[in-house]
């Protein structure tokens, strides 16, 4: 299967010390790849990493085979767009928020259709809308930009039921539409809903590569205890 | 105007003058503030600097010197603005040249409009007091705006990196909290210039019509002072502030992580 990132023997230590620790692993480009584990297991920086929010202090990573340290940062940017844990919404209007995305105005509606908007909310105030709705802005700014490759950095822990059945949909559309995405979890029962594969990070090292069904095969007792529901 | 200039306050008369320290040492005492001490160490200090200054002005500002010494003094005072900008906002990496650009940009400006455009002759006693007052009132500002582009942009670091995560250049991410960071700085030369008149009487247009100026041409001349004031520190603000929003960045456009000071 083609790779869409690959870390070779990555590092990332910070003034708080190590958050990731010989890093090696593959992502498959196509379908939703979960990376999965408890609290500062390191899958949030795993992910920055991608499109280089954060940079390794060893290591190497390959987007599609072309290695990220000399790639154009503002570009991979554009094609790896990204979703955050809190929706992060500028001051003004929806419309104000996805002209930060594409100046010049077109595909706004197509964009907010994508994520189940209508266009009525594009002259709403950004700070009147649920969270829900902000996350599902987030999602039709980040796509306005026309990326390949869509990060989401649990994108649904500040939103309730509904909202995260809605966000999921969605991700799993643009999925199946040829976007391969990459989705960072601790809960269990999403990781068992979306991922067609998964890789499973504990105290910053990668633990667990594969599909989800091979999860529960796995003999690691740090796991075992992740997947039973507890930290490791 | 009265026979008298301010030269003619002698050392008796600066003796005269302590009452009003006296007065404040004993309010301090009556109202328990604790910093009797303080104020008089300060007022010591004062003394010392200021006959120091003095002295050394007095040396500086003969007619019978060269101009080069004048140009000396100013050079001084920009390199201590610019140390006292990257030790007071310390939180930016490396600020030191780019203050030091920023002062040396705006008093090349403002001294080029001052004497380039024939508002006041150049002469030592008209170089050295209008540099000083630009790159004093700069300092401040540029202290200000350098804190505040800090804490912008630690702030509102989930902002940034979503612009940053759109492909948006660090320039482009950081804007939007370096305009607010340099309006908050600019404020008060504004407000100061707007007020000045209504709510006081400036410290230069004073000291000209205690010389004996007309009324009428210390205003004119205090009016001008006011005006180089706000655009050296338009000036200083501007280029500190993109300076210090460039420095909290990495070369490819990540945000550098900033510390909260301790105890916030």
């Amino acid at each position: 299967m083609a790779e869409l990132f690959r870390f070779n023997t990555v590092d990332v230590i910070g003034s708080s010390g190590v958050r990731l620790e010989n890093v090696t692993l593959a992502i498959p480009d196509s379908g939703i790849t979960v990376l999965a584990g408890p609290s500062g297991s390191g899958k949030s920086t795993l992910l920055r990493l991608c499109n280089r929010l954060e940079a390794p202090t060893r290591g190497s990573i390959l987007y599609r085979g072309r290695d990220l340290a000399f790639e154009d940062p503002l570009e991979l940017r554009r094609q790896v767009g990204m979703v955050f844990q809190k929706p992060v919404l500028f001051a003004g209007t929806v419309r104000d928020n996805l002209a930060e995305a594409d100046g010049d105005g077109t595909g706004f509606e197509e964009a907010l259709d994508r994520t189940a908007l209508d266009a009525s909310f594009l002259d709403r105030p950004a700070a009147d809308l649920s969270g829900g709705e902000a996350q599902r802005v987030c999602l039709a700014r980040a796509l306005l930009a026309r990326p390949d490759v869509l990060l989401m950095d649990e994108a649904t822990s500040s939103l309730d039921g509904a909202a995260v059945g809605r966000l999921e949909g969605l991700a799993t559309a643009l999925a199946q539409d040829g976007m391969p995405i990459v989705w960072v979890t601790h809960d269990l029962d999403q990781l068992r809903r979306l991922a067609d594969q998964v890789a499973v990070l504990l105290a910053g090292t990668v633990r667990f590569t594969g599909a989800v069904d091979e999860l529960s095969a796995s003999d690691d007792a740090g796991l075992l205890r992740f997947l039973e529901g507890a930290d490791a | 105007m009265p026979d008298f200039a301010p030269g003619d306050v002698d050392f008796t008369g600066l003796a005269a003058s302590f009452v009003m320290i006296v007065v404040a040492i004993v309010l301090s005492r009556w109202n328990s503030l604790g910093i009797e001490k303080g104020i008089v160490v300060a007022v010591g200090r004062a003394l010392v600097q200021l006959l120091g200054i003095g002295a050394a002005l007095a040396f500086i500002l003969d007619p019978e010197r060269s101009l080069v010494l004048s140009w000396l003094w100013v050079g001084v005072m920009v390199l201590f603005a610019a140390v006292v900008l990257s030790r007071r906002a310390s939180e930016v990496p490396n600020l030191f040249p780019i203050g030091l650009a920023a002062f040396v940009v705006a008093e090349t400006i403002t001294l080029s409009v001052i004497f380039g455009l024939g508002i006041f002759p150049l002469e030592a006693r008209v170089l050295v007091p209008l540099a000083g007052m630009m790159v004093g009132n700069s300092m401040n500002a540029t202290v200000v705006v350098a804190r505040r582009v800090v804490e912008e942009l630690r702030d509102k670091r989930d902002e940034v990196e979503a612009r940053l995560a759109l492909g948006h250049s660090s320039r482009r991410a950081s804007l939007p909290y370096v305009r607010s960071a340099i309006r908050t700085a600019l404020t008060p030369q504004v407000e100061t210039t707007k007020g000045v008149g209504l709510v006081f009487l400036p410290g230069a247009m004073t000291g000209l019509i205690l010389a004996g100026v007309d009324p009428v041409d210390a205003v004119k001349v205090q009016a001008a002072i006011m005006f180089l004031i706000l655009g050296s520190v338009a000036t200083t603000t501007s280029v500190v502030g993109f300076g210090s929003a460039s420095r909290l960045f990495s070369p490819d456009h990540r945000l550098s992580y900033i510390e909260r000071p301790a105890g916030t």
